[in-house]
């Protein structure tokens, strides 16, 4: 394990980046809202969803029902689904272990292990094991780090949320460049403002998303001609 | 804290089954190699930027525009993030820039 482990180490030094510092602004927001490092690191520890968990932060100042929030978990986390479907075969002979690979597979986690291999000399089940492993410690490491800082911090915090909207720009930006057809990204845009508009900025997200998978629907064959040479890379989401 | 205890627990607790029951529902459903519906595979490639899209309006929700400052700290904040990320392609930078700036923005400019 300890070699497959140091085989794995390189491979992950990007997510290790981004993970910590996003982690870290996870672990800020968090402690903001009231919840310490215990929290912070619960949370990570369970939920393990970078974006998910800065929007979730939202849910904590109260008001937002059980319901809502169960809706706006499936629909943010949706695309998980579809990870899986290209690692099948993979996990499919690593036992137990499948279901914590299963349990891990964020976006980075997801496009680490459809790039790489592992090296001759290592155990290819143990070197994913590793890599998803290593993964979720830098994530869990970040927000409990974030969250000790948030105590001692002082300064003015307010605004300090933008950060998550910047993390959904940057993906955005990202996924805008990978992608041959920017129709479904636009459509998630206007399509949310229509729900805006309708709804009001409350109840928008179940609107918006009826909206999205309608009109993707409604669009589909033109986006199927662009469809075949979709990149298949969704770059670094969280 | 708003909420009490186990409010807050039950709120991680939700986000967490569902995430890992998307998560892991492939591998439920399917246990050899496959046949994937073709609507499902479609909305597979075409939902994440489409939801990335939602998420960036969701954060702004309850901008108004119609009244002082009419969204312009957002803007900035945004224009910031985006000309970051397509300058130098890196997500810290971008993030970290964006956000400061915006803080910046409401905090002494726009108060």
């Amino acid at each position: 394990m300890k070699q497959a482990i140091k085989a794995a180490f390189p491979f992950t030094v990007p997510v290790l980046l981004g993970y910590l510092s996003i982690g870290v602004a996870f672990g800020l927001l968090f402690e903001n809202a009231g919840y310490n490092f215990i929290w912070a690191f619960f949370m990570s520890l369970v939920v393990y969803a970078g974006a998910m968990q800065f929007i979730a932060v939202s849910f904590f100042y109260g008001g937002i029902g059980l319901i809502q929030i169960a809706v706006m978990t499936l629909l943010v986390n949706i695309r998980h689904i579809f990870y899986g479907l290209s690692l099948l075969d993979r996990f499919s002979v690593m036992g137990k272990k499948k279901w914590y690979m299963a349990f891990a597979l964020t976006d980075e986690t997801y496009s680490l292990l459809c790039s790489i291999k592992a090296p001759p000399d290592v155990d290819e089940k143990k070197f994913f094991f590793s890599v998803a492993f290593l993964n979720q410690s830098y994530w869990v490491l970040g927000s409990v780090i974030g969250s000790l800082a948030g105590s001692l911090i002082t300064f003015d915090t307010t605004g300090m949320d933008f950060a998550m909207t910047a993390l959904f720009i940057v993906i955005f930006l990202d996924q805008w460049k990978a992608y041959s057809t920017h129709i479904p990204a636009l459509l998630g845009l206007g399509c949310t403002v229509l729900a805006l508009l309708i709804a009001g900025p409350d109840s928008l997200v179940i609107p918006a998303m009826v909206l999205i998978v309608a009109a993707l629907m409604l669009t589909r064959k033109q986006i199927e001609t662009k469809i075949t040479d979709i990149i298949k890379k969704e770059d670094k989401e969280l | 804290m708003s909420l009490s205890f186990s409010e807050s627990l039950l709120i991680i607790l939700i986000i967490a089954v569902i995430t890992f029951a998307l998560r892991a529902a492939p591998f439920v459903l399917f246990s050899g190699t496959g046949t994937t519906p073709k609507l499902i595979t479609y909305l597979g490639n075409t939902l994440p930027p489409a939801v990335m899209g939602m998420l960036i309006i969701y954060c702004l929700r309850n901008v108004s525009i119609l009244s002082a400052p009419f969204g312009l700290p957002e803007l900035i904040g945004v224009v910031t993030v985006a000309g970051l990320h397509l300058w130098r392609k890196n997500n810290l930078l971008s993030i970290l820039g964006g956000t400061v700036i915006y803080m910046v923005m409401i905090q002494f400019v726009f108060t």
